[in-house]
């Protein structure tokens, strides 16, 4: 039961695996920000998923300041904050994946592929040009 | 207004940021930059002599008291790394004037200053902060903005490198999340203080020691330790003179002070040291990063590339005081934070000036430019020296404390190791100095002239810096002392 | 101004000196008078220390504090004196010989070789006057770096290969070997001062103290203890007078004068004697006599040939500190003096050989004595006092030296300078004895071989003629050195 009960950290796992290896074995660079972006949304649902308290329901104020309903009854709330901080994360990844995105751009505007093994022979090349005009 | 030192410390770049980005002219951002680096450097003067007399400041962001709100929390420690990260900004930025001028396109400079002020916000963030998910925040604000000044380097594979460092910063960030993640479920609160606390009750926990091992990973990949450091000699060799000079003076010593952080505050010395014996693992990888770094450098034809090597033998040597876990080892960690940024910030600076007037930094375009360009290259020299650990200078400071610290662990052989990669020092920046110096030039070094005052001058400012710092180190040492005995969490 | 402001003085003038070499670059008459006049301003400081410090004063000034506890100190003690005077005393002489050798040889960069030449000497005064471990490892190391575009002079790949050798040798072992003694020491006792009986007793054990020795005699590789011996050799690619001053007398004596003083005042004699670790050092130190005498033999390169003569007399220096007596302290200290004017004498002639006759091997110097009588005069006084015969000055330093290993009961060690004695007559006495007494080699060399007397440009020659005065002298006369080493050998 307690492997079961963990089921919300085997998916996150499961996919940060998925993630990770995309971005590993790879040569695409799209593919690779691709990978990223399934690893950090891993993250983000593992955060998510940390935030949920068995029975426990959005955490909107009902009733009065204190949380108490109108029945008078004690409302179980999930736990907002890694659900906020989530938020922050979200922003960071998009503007990881803009960032990744823009310079595989400009890597294909300069080299012509988004290959990293062709990208890696231009810049061996470069490289030899570096040494032979010194 | 004293008060709110912490605020102005991270607002003022932040809204510099801005503020270049929208000014079409590329003087004006960088008056703007450097009236922001300028303010930063002043804040972080005022916290660092408030911090000496003893204060521990806390200041609650936005009113919000802690643990709700995010508290900026500083002692000696990050008021040292605060100094370090706005000091370096307040001298390269003038560096960066004609520096990128001559480097990048007109149309870009207002937004490379964008993002040149979010690192140094970023970086200053790091420090500051005593919020654990702030750090991860801040840490993405400065690696993301050090993307994109890579990325603007002249050369075109500073786009590949800028990539790769990418992929490989973003995996370290999202580690330290999950670990920051894995610590709150664990805890209920992401104050670092606040976790200090809670955490020894949980020590024998698995999710603590998971979380442990996912900050560890991922800060070490951000600090390039061996052999997590393969993005950073790429990345260095091809970003723009000024942003080399100053990523590597600042953006691996917040990382590194990150891993204090972590493992001495809100881990504890006796969780991280006692306990797991981290000591004995991040012991080799310091010895294994200095010596095959060290080897390395000593075959790079780019100089840039040479210096960029010897970086991640010099974080070795950071870790190697670490890993002792004493007061003299930590005083020696936290005096070459200090210290390394001085000559590394010189030794990049001196090669600006030179990619400024040859073009190039590879070795021989280098060669008989000691008659050429007389200052820039007596500035490298000197900077090497220090590098090696001359006395007078503040490599030997360093090295001074690292080897005290070894042999007060009756590490003998650890100490000479320690000294006999300093002669491997000898060797790279040798190579160097004898092309400068006794080479034949090369035509375009033949037509080449001294570099313009406000490279030279930034230059100079941080070798006399090594200089003052190696003659008279009362000061850096009293503040890394207390840094140190803060981080072992005796009296300060 | 008390005699410590004096010390820094001493540190001073010859830096001041290459400022104003340096300003008068385009006036070499004028250039030459500045170095002239800096050399004797600089004895005359020298001096008055000398009258403070013989009177029993040991002059103390603190410059800074670069790590808390670690002060940047001069200390003017007698042993550090005695080097101050012959490092004084020799340069103005050298400065003279250089001027004649520089021009009559047509070097380049004259301002460069001298300003650099007068940094040197400033680095070489702070290591007479160090008054710690510490500022003894700063201006060691300073001197190294300043020496280094002396050996590089030429500019050529030779000299560009040996200037590697020179700083790799002497870099790589004083910061892998010396500052680890010195940081090792610092963690022994808490303190890093030199002090009369040594600091290390009671703190270390008979292992350490054997270990923490080694480091020192191999870390300070300007003495030349073999296996680190190779940089001199290959120092000699520089210009002469380099190669004469530095190179027989300043760094090399730099070097056991630092062993002589780390002995006298880190270690003791008495608690080295007691312990009896520096046993095996005396018998490397004998070892390097020997087979750098046994080098010397084989080269027929003039200066090649007086550098290994130099290694190995510089082994009777660390012999005298590893004898840790009485008679051997006294002997080591006063072989400083007599082989600096020795060797310093045998240089100039190499040098005066050069320029007048252009001539650097041995085999091609017979009949030389007839061409340049004066300076194969003074070669052959030269010999005398490297070899230690009356009446040149050597002959006492071999006197306590033997007298030491005596006291010690290393009846070995007396054979050992016997041996090497004889071999320094059959390499160095054969070359005066050929240039008087051989027919010349090849008349019609090189033009000058039978035009009567050609002697070195003036200058060089008047240097040549005071120093090998110098050696006579001292062995009438021997008194204010002998003096000064009595003060730190004890009774």
């Amino acid at each position: 039961m307690e492997v079961l009960g963990l089921f919300n950290y085997w998916v996150v796992i499961f996919l940060m695996m998925v993630g990770f290896y995309a971005l590993i074995s790879r040569g695409n660079l799209v593919k690779k920000v691709i990978g990223l972006n399934i690893f950090q949304t891993s993250v983000i649902i593992f955060y998510v998923s940390t935030g949920k308290i068995a029975g426990g329901t959005a955490p909107i104020l009902i009733g009065d300041d204190h949380g108490v309903a109108e029945a008078g009854a004690e409302v179980l709330y999930s736990n907002p904050l890694p659900h906020v901080l989530m938020l922050t994360a979200i922003v960071v990844g998009v503007a990881t994946m803009a960032m990744a995105l823009a310079l595989v751009v400009r890597i294909r505007e300069t080299y012509g592929t988004v290959e990293d093994d062709e990208i890696q022979e231009q810049v061996l090349a470069d490289e030899a040009v570096e040494g032979a005009r010194a | 207004m004293s008060a709110h030192l912490p605020a102005i410390q991270i607002v003022v770049p932040l809204l510099a940021a801005a503020l270049c980005v929208l000014v079409p002219w590329k003087r004006v951002s960088w008056g703007i930059a450097f009236a922001g680096s300028v303010t930063a450097f002043f804040a972080a003067i005022g916290l660092l002599s408030r911090v000496l007399d003893g204060e521990e400041i806390r200041y609650a962001l936005g009113g919000w008291a802690a643990p709700w709100g995010i508290e900026y929390r500083i002692d000696a420690v990050n008021a040292l790394v605060l100094l370090i990260v706005a000091g370096i900004g307040v001298v390269v930025t003038p560096f960066a004037l004609k520096s990128v001028e001559r480097e990048l396109d007109g149309r870009r400079i207002p937004l490379f200053y964008g993002a040149w002020m979010l690192c140094l916000c970023g970086l200053l963030g790091i420090a500051i902060t005593g919020d654990a998910f702030n750090i991860f925040v801040f840490l993405e604000i400065s690696s993301l903005s050090a993307y994109a000044l890579i990325a603007m380097g002249s050369d075109r594979r500073a786009l590949v490198s800028a990539f790769r460092y990418l992929i490989m910063g973003s995996v370290g960030a999202s580690f330290i999340v999950i670990g920051i993640g894995l610590l709150y479920v664990e805890t209920g609160t992401l104050n670092l203080a606040d976790l200090a606390e809670r955490l020894p009750a949980l020590h024998g926990e698995r999710t603590v020691l998971v979380a442990f091992a996912f900050l560890t990973v991922g800060t070490s990949l951000k600090l390039a330790l061996f052999p997590l450091h393969l993005w950073l000699p790429n990345a260095y060799t091809f970003a723009p003179s000024a942003v080399t000079a100053f990523l590597a003076a600042t953006a691996t010593k917040v990382a590194v002070y990150v891993l204090l952080r972590f493992f001495f505050t809100v881990f504890g010395t006796a969780y991280s040291f006692e306990q797991l014996r981290l000591g004995v693992w991040l012991l080799p990888l310091a010895l294994v990063a200095i010596f095959t770094m060290s080897l390395v450098a000593i075959f790079q034809g780019n100089v840039k590339r040479m210096l960029a090597y010897s970086s991640v033998a010099q974080i070795g040597y950071i870790i190697l005081g670490v890993s002792f876990a004493s007061v003299t080892g930590l005083t020696a960690a936290t005096l070459h934070l200090f210290n390394h940024a001085l000559m590394k910030g010189a030794l990049f600076l001196a090669l600006g000036c030179v990619m400024y007037r040859v073009g190039s930094v590879h070795i021989d375009a280098l060669r008989g430019l000691g008659r050429r360009m007389p200052w820039t290259m007596a500035a490298f020299t000197a900077g090497g020296l220090s590098l090696i650990g001359v006395p007078l200078t503040v490599g030997f400071v360093s090295k001074w404390f690292l080897v005290l610290g070894a042999l007060e662990q009756g590490m003998w052989p650890v100490a000479a190791l320690v000294l006999v990669t300093s002669t491997m020092a000898v060797v790279y920046i040798w190579r160097v100095v004898e092309a400068i110096y006794f080479g034949e030039p090369s035509p375009r070094a033949e037509s080449a002239t001294e570099a313009p005052l406000s490279l030279l001058v930034p230059t100079w400012a941080l070798i006399v810096a090594n200089l003052y710092f190696g003659i008279d180190a009362t000061l850096t040492t009293s503040v890394a002392g207390q840094a140190a005995r803060t981080l072992l969490g005796g009296a300060p | 101004m008390n005699a410590g402001e004096l010390a820094l003085l001493a540190l001073i003038i010859p830096a001041v000196g290459a400022g104003l070499v340096g300003l008068l670059r385009a006036q070499p008459n004028l250039r030459e008078a500045a170095s002239l006049v800096t050399g004797g301003v600089l004895l005359g400081v020298v001096m008055r220390i000398h009258r403070a410090v013989a009177a029993g004063e040991i002059p103390r000034l603190v410059l800074a504090e670069p790590l808390p506890g670690i002060p940047l100190e001069l200390e003017v003690e007698p042993l550090g004196m005695i080097f101050a005077l012959v490092a004084g005393s020799l340069w103005i002489v050298t400065t003279l010989y250089a001027i004649g050798y520089m021009r009559g040889h047509h070097e380049k960069n004259q301002t460069r070789f001298y300003i650099f030449f007068a940094l040197a000497i400033s680095c070489t005064m702070g290591v007479a006057f160090a008054g710690n471990l510490f500022t003894l490892f700063v201006f060691y190391e300073a001197l190294t770096l300043s020496t280094f575009p002396l050996v590089t002079h030429a500019g050529t790949d030779a000299a560009k290969r040996a200037g590697r050798v020179y700083l790799g040798i002497l870099l790589s072992t004083s910061i892998a070997f010396q500052l680890f003694a010195i940081i090792w020491t610092y963690l022994l006792t808490g303190t890093i001062d030199f002090e009369m009986g040594g600091i290390l007793e009671g703190r270390a054990g008979e292992g350490v103290v054997a270990v923490l020795l080694a480091l020192y005699v191999f870390g300070i590789g300007k003495a030349a203890v073999m296996p680190f011996h190779r940089w001199l050799p290959a120092a000699m690619v520089a210009p002469t007078p380099v190669s004469a001053l530095l190179h027989a007398v300043a760094v090399v004596k730099a070097g056991v004068f630092s062993i002589l003083k780390i002995t006298i005042y880190v270690f003791g004699i008495d608690f080295l004697t007691q312990l009896g670790a520096s046993v095996w050092l005396m018998w490397v130190a004998a070892a390097t006599i020997i087979l750098a005498s046994l080098v010397a033999f084989r080269k027929d390169n003039l200066k090649a040939r007086l550098a290994y003569s130099t290694i190995s007399q510089l082994s009777y220096v660390v012999l005298g500190a590893m004898l840790a007596n009485t008679m051997g302290i006294i002997g080591g200290g006063m072989h400083i003096v007599m082989h600096a004017f020795g060797k310093i004498t045998l240089f100039f002639c190499a040098g005066a050989i050069m320029v007048a006759a252009h001539k650097t091997e041995i085999s091609d110097m017979r009949g030389l004595g007839r061409t340049m009588p004066v300076t194969c005069a003074a070669f052959f006084v030269g010999t005398l006092s490297i070899i230690g015969l009356p009446p040149a000055g050597g002959t006492w330093s071999k006197w306590f030296l033997g007298l030491g290993a005596l006291d010690a009961g290393q009846v070995g060690l007396v054979a050992v300078l016997m041996v090497s004695s004889l071999l320094s007559i059959g390499y160095l006495m054969i070359v005066p004895v050929r240039a008087f007494f051989s027919p010349a080699s090849n008349p019609h060399g090189h033009g000058h071989a039978n035009g009567g007397i050609h002697e070195a440009p003036l200058p060089s020659l008047i240097a040549i003629v005071i120093t090998s005065l110098c050696c006579l002298a001292l062995f009438v006369y021997p008194d204010p050195f002998f003096q000064l080493i009595s003060m730190v050998a004890g009774p």
